[in-house]
């Protein structure tokens, strides 16, 4: 297991090196110079050349990525043009509020998902299972960044029960923010967990199982969940890059600071090194979530383990 | 199943269907036509009665989208500013009300329907097209392409489809011809994964080895005997994301990145209504609904177009 982890970690490197190439390379071609962003009104021939060099905006394009690699890797995703202070030190404070966000509708969304599609499988035809497809399928629907001012007219202007901005009343104010942020994501795991769980009734041991004489409740628990919970996990992991991309509309209802905020503005003032943090910091966070999702299937799915035998007993 | 139920009669071969009463020479002749594989597929479809809904709402979507300019004309009405009518709600003559400056919100939401339709559908139609070249090279040639093309295809889809379009908006600006680019390559490896599973999975036909062995050179395999035999889970594909790039121009229009006021679009409609929905909140409804049902109806045609086109991944 160490090993297969190891493994995985050392594959997650290529992929994180093009990954910031790409992004490096599609953001270089911005038209226009940076440092007429930078220097603003008070740019001159002379001043815009000299700055040009001090930048290393002269040199060819691997050169600069090469230059920046070396940095990132050091944990300095360089200064942004706008501030003139170190991205990190933005990204850092911001990153907090997005993950407090990311967390808590991951959070509410699996401990809701889960159950309600178990139950929404085991009785198919009743009408609670009908209901659940029908939320199910307006919430893969459903615009989120309209959800959630939909849910401030509900409940901050109409019901003034909750906050409709920012995150400084505590708990109260990710609730909003996390239901948002979840909707779509919950809509699929509970729409995933339905058809993966009624497959599984569906086999061969479960009748064993049933023919055995084990209750309804250690049939659905013991035997057909573990087989079940295999593609919600996956979409549980996949959908860790939807729900980034959600952030960016959420942050901006809710005028919550955080990276996708932050993304956003660096985009308007055309702050390149702010945005390339951002991006990169967000891929990597989608590059680790799938690393842990495999790792899951490889402690949940014997015939996984079993590919890597005595080590995995041992680790 | 069916050979469990069928187990318990097994030897008696199955009864004959009882011979029926002709009434005419026309109608015995009638029951040995045979029915094209197109037809087939479309009484299959008009059974599924959800699916059948969602043609019908997109349909009229599409319609109105297309008979947009004769319903409301763009100049006198959608982006005409009339402050003394701002804010009405609605009425028998503005129907969902009217926005900030006085514009009929309803012929917004008309001519909004032909920028989403049109930027999305393009845009699929550009992933599409880099799909079935990534994708049918990877899956039909296999090996070292498809380790080579799939392991790339891998890095992108670290970055979450919004982010990348965000990447390149951010670089190149957003005009609609670069969002209907940034979209169109963001969505293209999700595409190309699903092209090379459908190569694959009907690349080893006999068909396709007679093909070969008659001296058919690869691109006309592709073209003639492959990709016509996966279109069914390419269509459903292309139905389920051009949901998701409308979807995407609304939530990039939101965040003030996709099309740009005064052209109407629904994102920016929402975004623009945003600062008086508290007062209004017939403002932030409507644009809502619009994304909301265009997005249900086309979700609702890609599933029933996947139980039509494979009966067998229905549950």
């Amino acid at each position: 297991m160490v090993r297969y982890i190891i493994r995985r970690l050392l594959a997650l490197i290529p992929v994180i090196l093009v990954l910031t190439f790409i992004v490096f390379a599609i953001l270089s071609m911005t038209p226009g110079d940076a440092t007429t962003i930078i220097l603003g009104s008070e740019y001159t021939e002379e001043l815009g050349a000299k700055l040009r060099v001090q930048l290393g905006l002269d040199r060819p394009l691997v050169v600069q990525y090469f230059h920046y690699v070396t940095h990132l890797l050091q944990g300095d995703f360089g200064i942004s043009y706008v501030t003139r202070a170190p991205v990190l030190d933005q990204l850092s404070v911001r990153l907090a509020n997005t993950a407090w966000i990311v967390a808590s509708a991951m959070l509410l969304c699996v401990s809701l998902g889960i159950p309600i599609g178990i139950l929404s499988a085991t009785k198919p035809n009743s009408f609670f299972s009908q209901g659940t497809m029908v939320f199910g399928l307006m919430g893969v629907s459903m615009p989120i960044f309209w959800l959630g001012l939909l849910l401030i007219l509900l409940f901050s202007v109409n019901l003034g029960w909750l906050p409709s901005s920012g995150l400084d009343n505590g708990p109260k104010s990710l609730l909003l923010p996390a239901i948002t942020l979840g909707f779509n994501y919950m809509a699929n795991i509970m729409r995933t967990t339905r058809s993966s769980m009624m497959e599984a009734v569906r086999q061969d041991f479960i009748r064993t199982a049933r023919a055995k004489g084990v209750s309804e409740f250690g049939v659905i628990y013991n035997h057909a969940l573990g087989n079940a919970l295999m593609p919600t996990i996956t979409i549980i992991g996949l959908d860790v890059g939807t729900l980034l991309g959600g952030v960016v509309l959420t942050e901006t209802v809710f005028s919550i600071p955080g990276t996708g905020r932050l993304l956003v503005e660096a985009i308007n003032q055309r702050d390149t090194p702010c945005v390339l943090g951002c991006l990169v910091v967000m891929a990597l966070c989608v590059a680790v979530s799938n690393l842990i999702v495999d790792l899951i299937y490889a402690y949940i799915d014997p015939r996984i383990r079993a590919q890597y035998g005595a080590k995995a007993r041992s680790a | 199943m069916e050979a469990t139920s069928t187990a318990g009669r097994a030897g008696a071969p199955p009864a004959a269907p009882p011979p029926r009463a002709f009434t005419t020479k026309k109608e015995f002749y009638a029951q040995f036509k045979k029915k094209s594989i197109a037809h087939e597929l479309w009484l299959r479809f008009l059974k599924n009665r959800t699916a059948v809904a969602g043609l019908i709402i997109f349909s009229v979507i599409a319609i109105v989208a297309i008979t947009a300019p004769w319903i409301a004309d763009y100049d006198a009405v959608v982006t005409k500013i009339d402050i003394a009518a701002r804010l009405q709600p609605p009425s028998a003559s503005h129907w969902f009300g009217t926005d900030e400056l006085g514009r009929d919100i309803l012929a917004r939401i008309v001519h909004g329907a032909q920028v989403s339709l049109l930027i999305g559908i393009t845009a699929i139609f550009v992933s599409l097209a880099v799909g079935l070249v990534l994708g049918g090279a990877a899956g039909y040639y296999g090996g070292k392409t498809d380790s080579i093309i799939m392991r790339a295809m891998d890095v992108f889809l670290c970055l979450p489809d919004v982010l990348l379009a965000l990447a390149i908006i951010a670089a190149f600006g957003n005009t609609k011809l670069n969002l209907i680019i940034a979209i169109g390559l963001s969505f293209s490896p999700k595409f190309s994964r699903v092209v090379r599973a459908a190569v694959m999975s009907v690349r080893d036909n006999e068909y396709v080895e007679a093909a070969r062995s008659i001296g058919a050179r690869d691109h006309r395999i592709i073209a003639r005997h492959v990709l016509p035999n996966c279109i069914g889970p390419i269509i459903v594909q292309v139905t389920l994301y051009v949901a998701n790039a409308i979807l995407t121009i609304a939530a990039l229009s939101f965040i003030g990145l996709g099309i740009q006021p005064p052209t109407p679009e629904w994102g920016n409609m929402l975004a623009s209504g945003r600062t008086f929905m508290r007062d209004f909140p017939h403002i932030v409804v409507a644009p809502g609904l619009a994304i909301f049902f265009t997005i249900l109806a086309l979700n609702l045609l890609g599933d029933g177009l996947r139980d039509t086109l494979d009966p067998r991944l229905k549950h």
